[in-house]
């Protein structure tokens, strides 16, 4: 076991699955010489040169496509956005060629690329660094949407991906790079289409994800010593959302709070709960509760910030809520 | 009247080296681009295929004279939505082409991709893209493929070269000049190949740009740059043949201006109201497939007879290729979500 930060995880899945399969390559802006806008890839370009490392202009969507071929040919890319929100410009590439082309082709084509990187509302970033694009991608066919927020299922789960015949939108969170966890020293994968239970509970089953899984885990701290005993899942996988977990769970529990980052409309938890009502209607208790992002372009102004985003005691507050069924 | 059409002065066929067998393939290969194009008009109108059907007619020598000068099945091939005749020339049998224009399981795409999303793994053929410029990266990411297999996976017989396929219009595009600074950057094995066929739809090419002559966009990435006259297959093969040396030794990509026209609307939709008669009169003389026929018969290459036979052989191959695009099964709707994600 091994203390280890939490881009320091990403950084040696990259690395370890470089050295297993020479297909294996970097692009993106600063992820050679510099090492990435998050020391994801630092030094990786010594061990592996230039091509590999492969320091793009700035330039997000010809150099997505750019791996679109390279993984149509056989390679196996991995796309760092800087930061994930860039890839709005890249968004043609990702929808109809990453994720439609396989399909439009008939199956001719797989396209074996990972596309990560820092996602999510940090500190004061101001509106455009401060994306949450996972919920404007959902809606892609042949995309795969993962987001990581430990150190050892970011590890695990980035080999995965990298494993994986189908393009994976990979989403790190800014303000989680600095997690330290203790990590196995033998070699593991986490699978990419498996929620992961974090805390087994019978009261109320909250599915959150990236970093709202903390913010759940601060609040369970007060709801713990008040006698509730909530089921955290961590939905690791968007798309495919995971269902035969969270299944399970609501057959347990009769009660969903969603707990996201992204904007109310059109966000993860907005998609889960219509999928929630088509498969699991007759097991609720009471409607799902949304906590969610307000629908604003995230304001830089600190105060404004923390009320645009779901904080620990209003999750507390609708546990409550929720299992004294007063809502 | 003097024409203000721009044009290339005549290419000089002294130097060309070309035998009797080359001819009637380059010959033969045009013929069955503008006679597939020709049969897809009319199962349009007969009701057989449907969506944007953009074709190709006039602009033959482009293909073919590119295509047939690289290596079939081991180069890749990009285009756009105006692609059927690209596949053609990269191999892609008509029966699979116009299969896959009736939507059937038979198609090379499986019926799933239609006129502007063909494909084929076996013949390297990359797509087929229907947005405008969306395939110039894809086509540059094959050619980093070769040069990544070369240089890091130590495999000399990477030497493939890469070609795409795009028009006047796409050339405003940022993905062109990304992809030509990031291909000169770092001598990628690439064609960029702009058919100028001096509509944008109905956006005429000088009215959309600065700068008309595409091919002196290269000089500013330091790359080659070349005008060719696109009606002509013979400069077009002479032009790309340089290309492809030039990408196989490492030197670095081309970008190939060829000068053409397209004798029909953009698409099938199209009532082509802009374009002046005038203008179509004048690239209607410049036909490349009646012009190079020509100079098969006169430099004793070709007799009448052979290339007629020809005619006549492609016209079969299309009967049949319709035949079984029409007797093809439709695809089986238990199979509706079938290819979204890679099969184990
Ligand atoms: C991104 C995008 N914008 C607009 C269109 C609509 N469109 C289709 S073809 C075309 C004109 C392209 O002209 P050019 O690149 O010269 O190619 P040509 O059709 O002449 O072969 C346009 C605007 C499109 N397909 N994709
Ligand atoms: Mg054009």
């Amino acid at each position: 076991m091994a203390e280890t930060l939490f881009f320091n995880a990403l950084r040696q899945a990259t690395d370890e699955e470089m050295a297993r399969d020479s297909s294996v390559f970097v692009l993106g802006e600063d992820v050679g010489h510099y090492g990435g806008s998050y020391k994801v890839t630092k030094d990786l370009y010594k061990k592996y040169g230039d091509l590999r490392l492969l320091d793009t202009p700035i330039a997000e969507n010809s150099f997505t496509g750019m791996a679109v071929g390279a993984a149509m040919t056989g390679l196996r890319p991995i796309v760092e956005g800087m930061n994930m929100g860039f890839l709005l410009l890249a968004f043609n590439q990702i929808a109809n060629n990453a994720g439609m082309l396989r399909y439009t082709s008939g199956g001719n084509f797989t396209i074996p690329m990972v596309i990560r990187g820092p996602g999510g509302v940090g500190r004061q970033l101001g509106a455009e660094h401060s994306q949450r694009l996972e919920a404007y991608f959902q809606a892609v066919p042949g995309l795969k949407i993962v987001a990581c927020s430990t150190p050892y299922n970011a590890k695990g789960l980035l080999k995965a991906a990298i494993r994986d015949e189908n393009p994976v939108l990979f989403f790190e969170h800014v303000l989680l790079y600095n997690l330290k966890e203790n990590l196995p020293d033998h070699e593991y994968i986490v699978p990419l289409d498996r929620a992961e239970v974090v805390r087994p509970g019978k009261d109320v089953t909250i599915l959150t994800y990236s970093r709202m899984r903390h913010h759940v885990m601060q609040a369970l701290k007060t709801l713990e010593k008040q006698g509730y005993d909530p089921e955290v899942i961590d939905l690791i996988s968007l798309k495919p959302l995971d269902f035969e977990t969270i299944g399970a769970s609501i057959r347990k529990t009769h009660r969903v709070i969603i707990v996201e980052e992204c904007m109310k409309t059109g966000g993860i938890g907005a998609e889960l709960v219509a999928s929630i009502n088509d498969r699991f209607f007759d097991e609720l208790d009471a409607p799902v509760v949304r906590l969610s992002s307000q629908d604003i372009p995230t304001p830089y102004n600190g105060m404004l910030e923390r009320l645009t985003i779901i904080q620990p005691p209003q999750i507390a507050e609708a546990v409550e809520k929720l299992v004294e069924g007063r809502i | 009247m003097v024409s203000t059409e721009r044009t290339v002065p005549e290419f000089k066929t002294d130097s060309v080296e070309l035998d009797k067998e080359e001819g009637l393939m380059l010959y033969e290969d045009m013929v069955l681009g503008r006679t597939f194009e020709d049969k897809c008009a009319e199962m349009y109108y007969r009701g057989k295929m449907f969506g944007f059907v953009h074709l190709y007619n006039g602009q033959e020598a482009v293909s073919t004279g590119v295509i047939r000068s690289m290596r079939p099945g081991e180069d890749f091939v990009t285009s756009t939505y105006r692609d059927h005749v690209h596949a053609l020339s990269a191999g892609v049998p008509a029966k699979e082409v116009m299969a896959e224009l009736f939507g059937k399981e038979t198609g090379c795409s499986k019926g799933r991709g239609g006129s502007m999303h063909m494909f084929s793994k076996e013949h390297n053929l990359l797509g087929g893209f229907a947005f405008v410029a969306e395939g110039i990266p894809v086509a540059t990411g094959a050619a980093f493929q070769a040069k990544y297999r070369r240089e890091v996976m130590g495999d000399e017989n990477a030497d493939q070269v890469s070609a795409c396929f795009f028009g006047d219009g796409a050339s405003n595009n940022g993905q062109f000049f990304e992809c030509l600074n990031m291909a000169a950057l770092w001598k990628l094995p690439m064609i960029y190949v702009v058919e100028n066929n001096k509509w944008a739809i109905g956006m005429a090419h000088d009215r959309a740009t600065s700068q008309p002559e595409i091919y002196k966009k290269a000089s500013v990435f330091g790359m080659t740059g070349v005008e060719v006259d696109g009606m002509d297959v013979l400069a077009v093969r002479a032009a790309a043949q340089e290309a492809v040396a030039r990408a196989r030794a490492g030197e670095g990509p081309t970008l190939i201006e060829a000068l053409t026209y397209r004798f029909r609307g953009h698409s099938l939709a199209d009532p082509d109201e802009l374009r002046s008669p005038e203008e179509k009169e004048f690239w209607q003389a410049r036909d490349p497939i009646t012009r190079f026929a020509t100079y098969l018969t006169e430099h004793d290459l070709a007799t009448s007879e052979e290339l007629k036979a020809i005619d006549q052989k492609i016209q079969q191959e299309i009967e049949e290729a319709v035949d079984l695009a029409q007797s093809s099964p439709e695809p089986d709707p238990s199979e509706l979500r079938r290819y979204i994600f890679a099969e184990e």
